[in-house]
C-alpha cells in the first residue's frame, strides 16, 4: 500500500510530524513502512504555463515553436519537440534556470537556429513513471486542466512535492488497504482524531429499480451486491488533484468515472466496478458460480474460460464481468459511455483467491477482496462515488439502490481485565493507560472496576480475541517499555537425549578422524532416489516439484555426498572425505507419513595422509574407511558386536564390499565404487558407506566398569598359518579366540603373505596371540598347552598348516 | 724418592692435560697407577727407608696418587661431556621443516550455529525435540492456527506429496507435536532444530532446503517479558555481553501478540554500518505469545496455560557472523568452505 503523505493530511492533522517521522512512528507501531519516496527527485523552477502560440519551427518539422505565457510579464519563446503541444494548453514548463531530474539545467539555448528560452515537460521528464502517465500523454506533454493557474508551482499541482509511504502489511492488517484505514492507524499512534469525507448526495426522483434489478444466485459468495445507477456523464479526465493522488499511489488516471472507482478503493478499501450501463445488454444482474466452459474476454482483452469454482457478475445471460477480480470488455465504461452502472459488493475472500489463482490474474480489487474488506462500508463508498461522478463527470444519480444484502453481521465484542493484560504482557500498565489506547484507537468500550468491554469496529476484523486486544495495548503501549524478566516456575534442568549425546560423540569422532561434515539436500531425482540404499521402497514424489533433479525425497545419502565429492574435485579438491547424518525417507502407506530414519554416509577418495618430505604417502583404500568404522565402533562399545561380510551390492565393486552386521543384522556397508559409477561421477578410487545410525545408537551398552590393570606379565605367542586363499581372516581369528578360552587376551594379525614362497592358491596370515591371567604369572608350560589347542583348532576347521 | 714422586705427578698431570679421547685418558690411567707403573714401584721400594722417614713417604705417595686420580676423573668428566655434546651436535635437525600434518576435519558450518544455540538453552533448561521433516499438514498449518485457505499460507508456499502430506515449511510442526504428547500439562520447554523447506528457487538468498530453530515455553504465568528477557539473554550469550534487542510488532498466526525481534549490531554496536544496513539493528528471530487457539488445539487450557515461542534461522546468523555472502555455500560442500570452520 502506497500512502501519500499530501492525501492522508486531508483525514488526520499531520501537523508538527514529518513523513520520515511518521514512517517511524508507524513501524514502531506495526506496521513496516518499507520505504519513503521523495517524489520531487531534485526539481526545480518548473511552473504553469499558458500555450499563447504556436507556430511550425521554420527549420525542423518535428519541432513546435511556442510562446509561453509563464506569468512573468511577455511570453517567452519556447521550442517543443512533443506531437501534441498545442495554442490554449496549460502546461508543465520548465524555466530558463530550472532544474530537472538528473540534475538537468535549463539553460537559454537555440535550437535549429531558433531561440528556446525553456522547456514544456512531459511527466516523464518530471520523474513519474512511464506506467503510470496517463495513456493519452504516453507521447506527449501532460496537458494541465484549463483552469490551473498561470504561474503556479506545477510539483504542487501533480503531488510531485509529496512524500510517500510503502506499507508492507501483514495479511492480519488489511484494514490499512484504505487511506481511511491507514488514517485510523495513525490518529491512533498519535492520539489525534480522524476527519471522514462527507458525502451529500443529490439523487434525482427516479427509481433506480425502474432502471435495473439484482439477483444473487450464489449468497455464500456474494453476500452484499450494491448498485446504484448515474445518468448523462460525460467522460473526459478526472480533476487534476484526484489523478495526481492516483499516481502518487501507483494507479493510472484513465478518465473521470474510472478513476472515481479507483480513487474511493483507495480511499475506503472498497472495490467497486463501474458498467456501461448501455452495453449491459440487459436489465438485470445476477451473480452466480460460472458455468463450466463458459468464457469472458476481460478488460485486458484475454479471452478466459471459466470453471464452477469461480463467481461472475451476468446480465442474466452471460458474464459481464470476472467477480471481484476484472470486468468484462463487453460492458467497459468508455469514451461513449453515458449512463453508468454503479457495483459495490462484498466478495467471499476465498471465492476470489481460487479465481486469482487459475488465471493468475491479481488487481488492486481482487487483493482487498482476498484480505477482507469492511463491508459497513460497501454503501458509503457506492453512494460517495455516485456523489463524486455527479461532481466531476456531470452526471445524475438516479434516486435509490438496489441491493441484496444476506450479511449476517455480527458485532464483535471482546472483554479482558486490566489484570489479564499485564500478566501476560508482565507489565504494570494502568487502567488509565489501557482506556487511553482504546481510545485512540476509536473503539467504543465501557469499564467496570478494570474490566473493559470493548465493541471491535468492523474495519478491525483481525481482533476478536482477548490477545488480540492485549496485542493492540501491547503495540500502542510501546514494546520498548517491555520489561525484560526470565520464567519462573520449576526449574527442570536442559539436556540432550542420550542419542542426541551419542550423535554428537559421533560427529566430534568423525571430524577428529579427518573427515568433513557435509549438509546436502534431501530431494533429489528419480534414478538417485534408490541408489545405494540400505532399504528401498516406493520412491516419494512431490506433487508439484520445481524441477525433475530435485523431485523426488532421498533412500540413502550416498549419492549426493558422491556429487559433493565431485563438485570438489571439478575444482581442483581432489582429495575428499566427508560424512553426512540425514534422514532418508521410506514411503509406507501413501496417505501416511513416510517412515524416516537417520542415517550416517561418508566417501573418502584421494589421498589419505601425506607427509612427502618424509616420504610419506597414503592413498584412500578399503582399509582406512574400516578403520574409521572400527573407530566409530569403538566409541559407541560395539566393537565385538560388529562384523563385516563380504557382499555384493548393486554400484559397489564385486570384490571390495563389506555388509556391516551388528548383532547379526545387517545395519550398512563399506566398500569402493564401481568403477562404471566411479565414472558417471568422474571420481578417481573413491570409498563410501553408509550405516543406520538409529541402530547404532540406540544399541544398548554397558557403563564402563574398572578392570584392575594388569599386575603379572603377559605372554605373547606368534603363529603364521598357511590357508586356503578364500579362507578369510575374521573367521580364522574367531577361531583363534574361540580355542583360546580365558587366557588369551588379545589376538592381532601382523603380517599377510602370498607369493612364491608358498604353494599355488595358498596364503599365510600370521597371528600374535597375548596371554594373560590377572590372578598369576603363566607358566611357559601353561601357555603352550592353549597355544596347542588353539593350533589344533584351526588345523581342524580351516586345514590351516603352521608356516615353517 | 721425593723429587722422583714430584716428577712423575708433574709427568702424569701434563700427560692428563694431553689426552684427547677416553682411550688416550685410560692409557695414562694404566701408565701412572697401574699394578707395573712408577708409582707402584715407589711403594716398592719404600722397604729401602727408614721406619721414620716410612710413614711421611707413604703419605707423599697417597698425595700424588690422589692428585692424579682427581685429575683424572675431571678430565674424565669433561671428555665424556664433550663427547656427548659432539653426538648430540651430530643429530641436529631442521626446526622449521613441516610437520606430520594430523588429519581432522570439522563441523559444517550451521551444525556449529546450531549446537551453539542448542547448548546455550539447554543451558537455560530446555531440551532439544525433534520431529518428522515430511509432515501432515495438520502439524504444519492446521495446528498452529492456519486453516485451509488461510490468506497467511500465501506466505509460505510449500512443497506437497499428497493434500495432506508436505515437507515442513517450519519446525513449528514439532512444537505442535510437543505439546500434543504433554497431554494438557505444563512446562514445556523445548527448542526444535531441524531442516525446513519451501518452494523457492535456489539463488544467493533463498534455498528450497534450510535450517531452522524453534523455541517453546509452556507454563503457567508465562509473560511476554518472559520473551523479552529469554530472548535478550540469548543475544548477549550469542552475540555479546553488550548486545540489547528490540521488538516490532508484526503478525505470524500462531502467536498473538506477535513481534520481530532485532538484535544491536554486533558489527557496529549499533552506530550504523554495512552489515545493519545503516539503523544499528539486525533482525533475527520472529516471536510472540502462543496463540490460544494453538493451545488449546493441542490440548492446553489457554485460560490456565500461557506461553512463548520464537523461531529463527542458522543460515542467516552464520551468514551474519561469518560474513558468508551467498546461502548456496551451505549446501554445496565446497571443502574449500568447509574447511574454513575449523577452529575455535
Amino acid at each position: 500500500m502506497f500512502v501519500s503523505y499530501r492525501w492522508l493530511q486531508q483525514y488526520v492533522d499531520l501537523t508538527g510530524i514529518t513523513a520520515k517521522q511518521l514512517a517511524d512512528r508507524i513501524t514502531k507501531a506495526g506496521i513496516e513502512v518499507e520505504s519513503v519516496e521523495v517524489r520531487n527527485k531534485g526539481i526545480q523552477g518548473v511552473v504553469i504555463g499558458h500555450v499563447i502560440e504556436r507556430e511550425q519551427h521554420p527549420n525542423a518539422d518535428k519541432l513546435s515553436k511556442c510562446f509561453v505565457d509563464i506569468g512573468e510579464g511577455e511570453p517567452v519563446q519556447i521550442i517543443c519537440g512533443a506531437p501534441n503541444v498545442a495554442k490554449g494548453q496549460k502546461v508543465a514548463v520548465a524555466k530558463v534556470g530550472a532544474v530537472l531530474p538528473g540534475n538537468f539545467k535549463i539553460k537559454r539555448a537555440k535550437l535549429r537556429g531558433e531561440e528556446s528560452n525553456g522547456m514544456i515537460c512531459s511527466l516523464q521528464e518530471l520523474g513519474v513513471e512511464s506506467k503510470l502517465v496517463p495513456k493519452e500523454y504516453a507521447d506527449g506533454i501532460f496537458v494541465f486542466p484549463s483552469d490551473a493557474p498561470v504561474g503556479a508551482d506545477a510539483l504542487q499541482l501533480l503531488y510531485l512535492d509529496d512524500e510517500v509511504l510503502e506499507l508492507s502489511l501483514t495479511p492480519n492488517r488489511a484494514d490499512c488497504l484504505s487511506m481511511i484505514g491507514v488514517a485510523y492507524e495513525v490518529a491512533a499512534i498519535l492520539g489525534r482524531s480522524v476527519k471522514l469525507p462527507t458525502i451529500e448526495l443529490q439523487e434525482n426522483d427516479e427509481n433506480v429499480h425502474n432502471y435495473i434489478s439484482v439477483r444473487v444466485d450464489a449468497p455464500e459468495d456474494n453476500p452484499l451486491y450494491a448498485g446504484r445507477i448515474v445518468k448523462h456523464v460525460k467522460i473526459g479526465p478526472s480533476p487534476l488533484w484526484m489523478q495526481a493522488r492516483l499516481m502518487a499511489a501507483g494507479i493510472r488516471p484513465h478518465n473521470n468515472v474510472v478513476d472515481i472507482t479507483n480513487y474511493i478503493l483507495l480511499e475506503y478499501g472498497q472495490p467497486l466496478h463501474a458498467f456501461d450501463y448501455d452495453r449491459l445488454g440487459s436489465r438485470e444482474i445476477v451473480v452466480r458460480r460460472a458455468k463450466a466452459g463458459e468464457t469472458i474476454v476481460t478488460l485486458d482483452d484475454v479471452e478466459r474460460t471459466l470453471t464452477e469454482d469461480h463467481l461472475v457478475i451476468t446480465n442474466g445471460k452471460e458474464p459481464v464481468a470476472l467477480a471481484g477480480v476484472m470486468g468484462g470488455a463487453n460492458s467497459e465504461v468508455c469514451d461513449e459511455t453515458v449512463n453508468v452502472f454503479i457495483e459495490a459488493a462484498y466478495f467471499n475472500g476465498a471465492t476470489i483467491r481460487q479465481a486469482v489463482k487459475d488465471h493468475g490474474l491479481r488487481s488492486e480489487s481482487s487483493t482487498r477482496f482476498e484480505k477482507g474488506i469492511d463491508p459497513a462500508r460497501t454503501k458509503e463508498a457506492l453512494d460517495r462515488a455516485a456523489m463524486l461522478m455527479a461532481e466531476y463527470a456531470g452526471g445524475e444519480v438516479v434516486g435509490g439502490v438496489v441491493e441484496v444484502n444476506t450479511l449476517q453481521r455480527k458485532e464483535v465484542v471482546v472483554t479482558i481485565t486490566l489484570d489479564r493484560i499485564n500478566n501476560v504482557l508482565g507489565t504494570t500498565i494502568t487502567k488509565e493507560e489501557v482506556a487511553g489506547i482504546l481510545t485512540n484507537l476509536q473503539f467504543t468500550f465501557t469499564e467496570d472496576n478494570g474490566t473493559f468491554t470493548i465493541a471491535v469496529p468492523s474495519r478491525r476484523r483481525d481482533i476478536a480475541i482477548e490477545e488480540d486486544i492485549i496485542e493492540e495495548v501491547a503495540r500502542l503501549y510501546g514494546y520498548d517499555n517491555l520489561p525484560a524478566t526470565l520464567p519462573v516456575g520449576e526449574a527442570n534442568p536442559g539436556k540432550l537425549t542420550p542419542y542426541q549425546t551419542k550423535r554428537r560423540k559421533v560427529r566430534r569422532y568423525l571430524e577428529d578422524a579427518g573427515l568433513f561434515q557435509a549438509i546436502t539436500y534431501s530431494l533429489t531425482n528419480e534414478a538417485k532416489a534408490t541408489m545405494f540404499a540400505l532399504e528401498t521402497a516406493e520412491p516419494i514424489r512431490l506433487a508439484l516439484p520445481m524441477s525433475e533433479e530435485r523431485s523426488v525425497l532421498r533412500q540413502s545419502l550416498v549419492p549426493h555426498l558422491l556429487e559433493a565429492a565431485s563438485y570438489n574435485r571439478a575444482r581442483q579438491v581432489e582429495n575428499v572425505a566427508l560424512y553426512e547424518i540425514g534422514s532418508v525417507y521410506l514411503a509406507t502407506n501413501a496417505n501416511e507419513l513416510p517412515s524416516e530414519k537417520e542415517r550416517l554416509a561418508g566417501v573418502l577418495t584421494g589421498v589419505w595422509h601425506a607427509h612427502v618430505w618424509q616420504g610419506e604417502k597414503k592413498a584412500v583404500d578399503f582399509y582406512v574407511a574400516k578403520g574409521i568404522l572400527d573407530g566409530l565402533f569403538a566409541l559407541l562399545g560395539l566393537e565385538n558386536r560388529v562384523e563385516y561380510k563380504q557382499a555384493k551390492r548393486e554400484h559397489l565393486h564385486p570384490g571390495r564390499t563389506a555388509e556391516i552386521l551388528l548383532d547379526h543384522k545387517t545395519i550398512g556397508f563399506v566398500g569402493q565404487l564401481h568403477p562404471v559409477v566411479q565414472k558417471e561421477y568422474d571420481l578417481k578410487e573413491t570409498y563410501v558407506f553408509e550405516l543406520d545410525i538409529e541402530a547404532l545408537l540406540k544399541a544398548e551398552v554397558d557403563d564402563i566398569r574398572y578392570t584392575a590393570i594388569p599386575r603379572f606379565p603377559s605372554i605373547t605367542r606368534d603363529i603364521a598359518l598357511v590357508v586356503d586363499e578364500h579362507i578369510v581372516a575374521g573367521e580364522l581369528q574367531k577361531a583363534i579366540i574361540a580355542a583360546g578360552g580365558e587366557l588369551l587376551k588379545d589376538v592381532s594379525i601382523f603380517d599377510v603373505y602370498k607369493g612364491d614362497r608358498l604353494p599355488e592358491g595358498k596364503k599365510s596370515i600370521a597371528f600374535a596371540l597375548r596371554y594373560y591371567d590377572p590372578a598369576r604369572t603363566l607358566t611357559d608350560e601353561e601357555v603352550t598347552n592353549v597355544h596347542e589347542q588353539v593350533i589344533k583348532a584351526v588345523e581342524q576347521q580351516f586345514g590351516a598348516t603352521l608356516r615353517g | 724418592m721425593k723429587e722422583r714422586l714430584q716428577q712423575l705427578q708433574q709427568e702424569a698431570l701434563e700427560k692428563i692435560e694431553q689426552a684427547n679421547d677416553l682411550k688416550a685418558l685410560n692409557d695414562v690411567r694404566v701408565a701412572y697407577l697401574g699394578k707395573k707403573g712408577p708409582i707402584t714401584e715407589v711403594l716398592r721400594g719404600m722397604g729401602a727407608l727408614s721406619p721414620e722417614e716410612r710413614p711421611l713417604m707413604g703419605a707423599l705417595v697417597n698425595d700424588v696418587r690422589e692428585a692424579i686420580q682427581q685429575a683424572l676423573e675431571a678430565k674424565q668428566t669433561k671428555l665424556e661431556q664433550e663427547e656427548v655434546e659432539k653426538k648430540l651436535a651430530s643429530e641436529a635437525i631442521d626446526v622449521t621443516l613441516p610437520g606430520r600434518p594430523m588429519k581432522r576435519g570439522n563441523h559444517h558450518p550451521l551444525t556449529r550455529v546450531i549446537e551453539e544455540i542448542e547448548d546455550l538453552f539447554i543451558g537455560m533448561g530446555y531440551t532439544i525435540a525433534e520431529g518428522p521433516e515430511v509432515e501432515q499438514d495438520y502439524y504444519n498449518f492446521e495446528a498452529l492456527n492456519l486453516p485451509k485457505g488461510h490468506p497467511a499460507r500465501d506466505m509460505q508456499d510449500s512443497f506437497y506429496i499428497t493434500e495432506e502430506i508436505l515437507l515442513r515449511t517450519h519446525t513449528s510442526p514439532v512444537q505442535a507435536r510437543t505439546m500434543e504428547k504433554h497431554q494438557g500439562r505444563g512446562p514445556v520447554k523445548i527448542i526444535c532444530p531441524g531442516k525446513v523447506y519451501r518452494r523457492d528457487n535456489d539463488d544467493a538468498t533463498h534455498s528450497h532446503q534450510f535450517t531452522q530453530i524453534e523455541g517453546l515455553v509452556v507454563d503457567e504465568n508465562i509473560r511476554m517479558s518472559d520473551l523479552k528477557g529469554t530472548l535478550r539473554e540469548f543475544a548477549r550469550k550469542m552475540f555479546g555481553e553488550d548486545r540489547d534487542i528490540r521488538f516490532r510488532p508484526s503478525f505470524f498466526p500462531f502467536t498473538e501478540p506477535s513481534v520481530e525481534v532485532d538484535v544491536s549490531c554486533f558489527n557496529c554496536g549499533g552506530h550504523g554500518c554495512s552489515v545493519c544496513k545503516g539503523t544499528g539493528w539486525i533482525e533475527i528471530l520472529g516471536a510472540g505469545m502462543v496463540h490460544p487457539n494453538v493451545l488449546e488445539m493441542a490440548g492446553f487450557d489457554s485460560k490456565k496455560y500461557t506461553g512463548f515461542a520464537f523461531g529463527m534461522g542458522p543460515e542467516r546468523i552464520a551468514m551474519l557472523k561469518y560474513g558468508i555472502d551467498d546461502i548456496r555455500h551451505f549446501y554445496q560442500n565446497d571443502l574449500r568452505f568447509l574447511q574454513q570452520f575449523h577452529r575455535v
